[in-house]
């Protein structure tokens, strides 16, 4: 491969990597305060794509840029009420409960996308779909480059509002002494459904920059829950640096493997680079003991 | 300020509080004293709100504190320093003081901080640390500090001197002193029977899930039955 394939190739795989971060994050941040594995990931994003397709169409014709901020918090008021009205209560406070819940509530979310929208795939037809920007010589399309700066301004502010405001250091506390955190006066049981709450909004916001450029199908959160679990554990669970580097590392594999291997095979690259950096670091990246 | 009445507790079908009454007043030092599994902690963590009772009650100020939930106890100024510190491993020092005014104290903050690490210069070397990262006695320092932060009425403080070398022991024992003296109640929960009994105003002494003596802790210091049992003298 030429140097210039190659440099579009790792471009490509970082734009694709900012959905995958954002995913992830939600991900990791669920897994590190409630640790859970949130099985209802992918049926939830699956649902907030939905929620941006039909914003889209006809009466609204909202476009989904426009439609970021309310998805987003739509998403998170979701995430919270699920938590406080079904998860948090049903669980009993035994983690492994949790765990069935979210499994649960993602298989009722298939089917009733299923039954409501049937399997279809939807696209929503943007203008600006087509249009391309070059970065030397990679060309890369709007909405894609879009998605990339989005997911990692998100990131951000998301970093920016866990190390400064004492709701996100509440989060972080919470995360590693639930008992401690009790005798300060934090309220765990709310630190829970704020924490499931932007774990979700994660996946609103995702949905958002998906659409220009991506399907919907009962089915389509699948596609990135499996890579988003992938990345947690590549990044070390509960890491958001970790969730960060993996998000970028897989997008940039596939891409390139894609190129090398053709689409179909180039599939094994992820698999084989997550085997390779477990094999030298079990706990993930940034993982700790 | 602290009142406990009849406090019956334990944890599922088990009942290891038989009947608990209890006082501690303005500007007191108490110190609860027992070995270890007589039931110290659990009368703690009912006190604070992290366990309910089965039957009995727990007034604060006059006000019912039965029941409540932890943060509401904290808001109207109960504080526990838990044993094993339970500061947050993976927040910074100045971090974990902040989170100590997360429900009380907030309008203070600034001020109440600094109060915090000029009563501990460590501390002050070591705000930007991970608190995971400090020595046992600073750990024991942070959550103090922590419980200060919150501006407490009544500072419960849950084996204080546990695990930290003679010296800071004696230290520990002297900043408690100092803290009552500046008007803070507290209720020293300790195994160490004969420093605690040295700072203390009033003592009980806690056995199998009942008080076994109660006193003025000069009382206690010069009970036979006490000495025997606790220091083998």
């Amino acid at each position: 491969m030429s140097p210039d394939i190659i440099f579009a190739g790792v471009v490509n795989g970082l734009m694709a990597g900012g959905i995958y971060v954002l995913v992830a994050t939600g991900l990791t941040l669920i897994y590190g305060v409630l640790h859970i594995i949130n099985f209802a990931h992918g049926s939830l994003l699956m649902l907030a794509m939905y929620a941006v397709f039909f914003l889209f169409r006809p009466p609204l014709g909202l476009d989904p840029y426009l439609a970021l901020p309310l998805v987003t918090a739509g998403a998170f008021l979701m995430g919270y009420v699920l938590y406080r009205g079904v998860i948090g209560r049903l669980s009993h406070g035994r983690d492994e409960n949790i765990l069935l819940i979210t499994l649960g509530l993602s298989i009722v979310a298939d089917n009733v996308a299923l039954f409501l929208f049937t399997g279809d795939t939807q696209t929503i037809g943007v203008a600006y779909a087509g249009n391309y920007i070059s970065l030397g010589p990679a060309l890369v399309p709007l909405p894609k480059l879009i998605s990339f700066g989005a997911s990692m301004l998100i990131c951000a502010l998301l970093g920016l509002f866990m190390s400064q405001t004492d709701m996100g250091k509440a989060i972080r506390a919470v995360a590693k002494e639930r008992q401690g955190a009790r005798l300060v006066g934090i309220d765990v049981e709310n630190i829970f459904a704020v924490s499931y709450g932007i774990g979700i909004a994660c996946l609103g916001a995702a949905a958002c920059l998906l659409m220009p450029f991506f399907y919907v199908s009962p089915s389509s959160g699948h596609v990135f829950v499996l890579i988003a679990f992938t990345t947690v554990v590549l990044g070390g669970m509960g890491s958001f640096g970790g969730a960060l580097a993996g998000g970028l590392i897989i997008g940039v594999v596939e891409s390139l493997a894609g190129l090398q291997f053709g689409e179909q095979l180039g599939q094994l690259g992820i698999p084989l680079v997550f085997i390779l950096i477990l094999l030298l670091r079990p706990t993930g990246l940034f993982g700790r003991q | 300020m602290l009142e406990v009445r009849g406090l019956r507790a334990g944890y599922g079908q088990i009942e290891i509080l038989r009947g608990i009454d209890m006082q501690v007043g303005a500007g007191e030092i108490v110190a609860l004293l027992g070995s270890n599994g007589v039931g110290k902690s659990t009368l703690n963590n009912n006190i604070c709100g992290l366990y309910r009772p089965f039957a009995g009650r727990i007034l604060f100020e006059g006000e019912e504190l039965t029941g409540a939930r932890p943060e509401a106890i904290v808001a109207r100024g109960l504080i526990q320093v838990p044993e094993g510190r339970r500061v947050f491993p993976n927040l910074s020092v100045r971090e974990n003081l902040e989170l100590g005014s997360y429900c009380r104290g907030k309008p203070h903050r600034a001020a109440n901080l600094e109060r915090v690490v000029t009563t501990f210069p460590r501390l002050r070397e070591r705000l930007v640390q991970k608190a995971g990262t400090l020595s046992g006695g600073e750990q024991q320092m942070l959550a103090i500090g922590r419980g200060l932060m919150a501006e407490p009425k009544l500072l419960i403080l849950d084996e204080p001197s546990l695990g930290l070398s003679p010296l800071l022991v004696e230290e520990m024992f002297a900043l408690i002193q100092r803290l009552n003296a500046e008007g803070l109640a507290i209720l020293l929960v300790e195994q160490n029977v004969v420093q605690s009994l040295a700072i203390a105003h009033r003592a009980c002494v806690l056995e199998a899930g009942v008080l076994a003596m109660s006193g003025t802790a000069a009382g206690l210091a010069a009970n036979t039955d006490l000495r025997r049992a606790y220091l083998g003298m």
